[in-house]
């Protein structure tokens, strides 16, 4: 016999700020996994390379960024095999940027389903983040490969213990990139301009942070202006990733903790200004 | 033992912004701002109107809805009508949290699943029991839910040898059997259905409707209702509320609510167009009537009258006929015809203009017209109930005239002495 709970409800036209209704996410679970499910099913069913593609965007990027940066430009590496540098900071980049610009569209994206029907909106940009997961799985792989590829061909580099953060990196880049496309998905509903900046701006972003050069390059050649970089809150993570699985890189416990404060900020008010607009944008968009 | 309140509105009131949203509207913001930090009223509310969409106000902002209180008690079936723009759907939306209310309260008891539209997030690339499970979902069921009532939505879906097909296969009549079946096995207390059952075919919408009806009557759930076929209406609900321009000017028995509409309907519908958007499969874009070549709702003469039916085909392969019907206002139906009963019709993408002459044996009174079209396996592409009404006007002859029939047709008698 199954419990039958009275459900007591109230709609009413001013909601409480902080009301981040997290409990109501946690029954729609199911959704969550069964939206995931879908977006995996439905990019095979639509490609002929299927995963493949998974790998191939990296791929070749970091061939293009090895040829143009590394041996055009002759930027520094930290003295780490080209590729793999380039590679590493892609990979990670890549999760974040995809995070970051599909939720800052979400609402767009779906205002079909939402003018429809009422379900936790903050399911949509967490199933986002889970099917991005698959992904960036996929081309950790491809890192991981490359990794034992230069291993067996004697590259120097070495795994430090930093390697054990990799779950808390990846829930750090998530969780940025959540709470920034949300911030932007909400503030598009109204202002489409900023749908155009992220366009770009998500691009410009990558060169303010580490992926096509190490930081201690950047602090020697520009030390005035270092501190762009440094404030952007994915150089840390990038810099812990880097230091993790190949051994160079500025990892400090303080600019991570930094970086974890940042995310966390941006998560709190991504959720909350996320959580006011999703009540009525779907008069507005 | 009074019955419990499962719905309470207090107060409800929705406004929209007409006419471009996004141009204006920082320093748009900034004012408001500005006045709530003062503690003043939002100063491009106080300038509202009522919602008459028929008049140009000199406000771009109207209520859509304006000060609705109404109670339902649980296991009513309410059924809510109202012209196009009267706030039917905006009220549905609240209801079902879609949107935010502009002020004002509701409360209510128990789970609400509402079915605003069939199939929301179904995916084509994914297969029928995929979608089930999707679908159910989004309409808030838990996965085990759904795998303990499946066959039940199978079943009552009648799609049983292509639950593993993909629904881009499905015809449309079966993708909304499917969608239907999930939404109508949902567990809840109160189920909002909003005009879902104009697709579909009549044999599956008798279904649909005694569904609710068993939900209503029998499960003790509160149904409400939103439709334009009054038909509908009356065989399922109790109760009715009617809404004018954003506020409640009935809230009785169905059918004297029914009665109150079509008299009040009727100077409005001389032309019906269609508020179906971008949607590809949107075929009939206007319906009206002419008499003598002039748009009219009152046939004054019996000839000359002409029933217009503007078709824009995008999709040639899909479409195939145009049929439409006309009814009395007691929802009996007076006869039927299709673009077949010239000749078979070979339509290519376009526009078409449809003229076909109303009857002259039609008796003075009031009636109202169906239009749908179908596809190539003549299910149902777009059917809309009561497009337009129109007053056939008899001669001071015909009026005293009080023979019985729904039609008057006078004949040829052959009358000779033995």
């Amino acid at each position: 016999m199954q419990h039958k709970e009275e459900h007591n409800w109230t709609i009413e036209s001013k909601a409480s700020l902080f009301d981040l209704k997290l409990n109501e996410v946690w029954a729609y679970r199911d959704l969550l996994a069964l939206l995931v499910r879908r977006d995996f099913v439905s990019f095979y069913k639509q490609t002929i390379l299927g995963p493949l593609w998974f790998f191939i965007q990296p791929l070749f990027t970091t061939i293009i960024f090895t040829f143009i940066f590394g041996n055009l430009a002759g930027i520094s590496t930290d003295g780490l095999p080209k590729p793999l540098f380039y590679m590493a900071g892609i990979t990670a980049w890549n999760y974040f940027s995809d995070c970051l610009t599909k939720t800052s569209t979400v609402f767009r994206d779906n205002a079909g389903i939402f003018g429809k029907v009422y379900f936790p909106r903050l399911i949509m940009p967490l199933s986002i983040v889970v099917s991005n997961l698959v992904r960036f799985g996929v081309q950790m792989i491809l890192f991981l490969l490359m990794m034992s590829y230069y291993y067996l061909n004697g590259a120097s580099f070495h795994i430090t213990s930093t390697i054990l953060l990799f779950p808390l990196i990846v829930v750090l880049m998530a969780l940025l990139g959540l709470g920034a496309g949300m911030i932007i998905s909400a503030m598009t509903t109204k202002y489409r301009d900023l749908a155009f900046l992220v366009g770009f701006g998500v691009q410009l972003l990558m060169y303010t942070t580490t992926v096509i050069y190490p930081l201690s390059t950047a602090l020697t050649k520009y030390p005035e202006y270092a501190w762009i970089i440094e404030y952007n809150p994915m150089t840390p993570i990038l810099e812990t990733f880097r230091y993790g699985f190949l051994g160079e890189g500025s990892f400090s416990w303080g600019s991570l903790g930094y970086a974890i404060g940042v995310t966390m900020g941006l998560l709190v008010f991504g959720i909350v200004i996320f959580n006011k607009v999703e009540r009525t944008f779907v008069d507005t968009v | 033992m009074s019955k419990k309140i499962s719905i309470r509105v207090e107060n409800l009131s929705k406004a929209y912004q007409l006419g471009q949203i996004g141009t204006g509207t920082i320093s748009r913001d900034l004012e408001r701002w500005y006045a709530k930090v003062r503690g003043k009223e939002d100063p491009f509310l106080r300038i509202g109107e009522a919602n008459d969409r028929s008049t140009k106000g000199d406000s771009d902002i109207v209520w859509s809805l304006k000060d609705i209180n109404f109670e339902i008690e649980q296991g009513d079936a309410v059924g809510i009508i109202g012209r196009n723009g009267a706030g039917k759907s905006t009220l549905l939306k609240i209801l079902s949290k879609v949107t935010a209310p502009t002020s004002g309260k509701i409360s209510g008891r128990g789970r609400i699943a509402s079915l605003l539209e069939v199939g929301t997030g179904f995916h084509p690339e994914l297969s029928g029991r995929e979608n089930i499970f999707l679908n159910g979902a989004i309409l808030g069921m838990r996965k085990k839910e759904i795998q303990r009532k499946l066959e039940e939505i199978v079943d009552f879906a009648g799609i049983e040898r292509y639950l593993d097909t993909p629904v881009k296969r499905y015809s449309s009549g079966m993708y909304v059997r499917l969608a239907f079946a999930v939404a109508a096995h949902l567990e809840s207390e109160i189920l909002i259905v909003d005009e879902v059952l104009a697709v579909g075919d009549a044999e599956f919408q008798k279904k649909c409707l005694g569904k609710m009806g068993e939900v209503s009557k029998g499960e003790g759930r509160t149904v409400l209702f939103v439709s334009h076929n009054m038909g509908s209406v009356k065989e399922l609900c109790t109760k009715s509320i009617l809404l004018t321009n954003g506020y409640i000017s009935d809230y009785t028995n169905t059918s004297a609510v029914i009665q109150k509409y079509l008299k009040h309907n009727i100077k409005d519908s001389s032309i019906w167009i269609s508020q179906q958007s971008t949607n590809d499969i949107a075929l009939i874009k206007q319906v009206w009537i002419t008499n003598n070549s002039i748009i009219a709702n009152k046939l004054f003469t019996k000839k000359n009258n002409y029933l217009n039916i503007k078709l824009d085909i995008k999709d040639n392969i899909m479409f195939k006929t145009i049929g439409f019907e006309i009814l009395t206002k007691e929802d009996i139906s007076i006869f039927c015809s299709h673009d077949y009963d010239v000749a078979s019709q070979h339509y290519t993408k376009g526009i078409y203009h449809l003229k076909i002459p109303v009857p002259e044996n039609l008796r003075p009174g009031q009636y109202y017209v169906n239009v749908g079209t179908n596809d190539t396996d003549l299910s149902t592409i777009e059917y809309f109930q009561a497009v337009i009404d129109f007053e056939v006007l008899g001669s001071i002859e015909e009026l005293k005239d009080l023979r019985p029939g729904l039609i008057y047709y006078p004949l040829n008698w052959s009358i000779t002495k033995e």
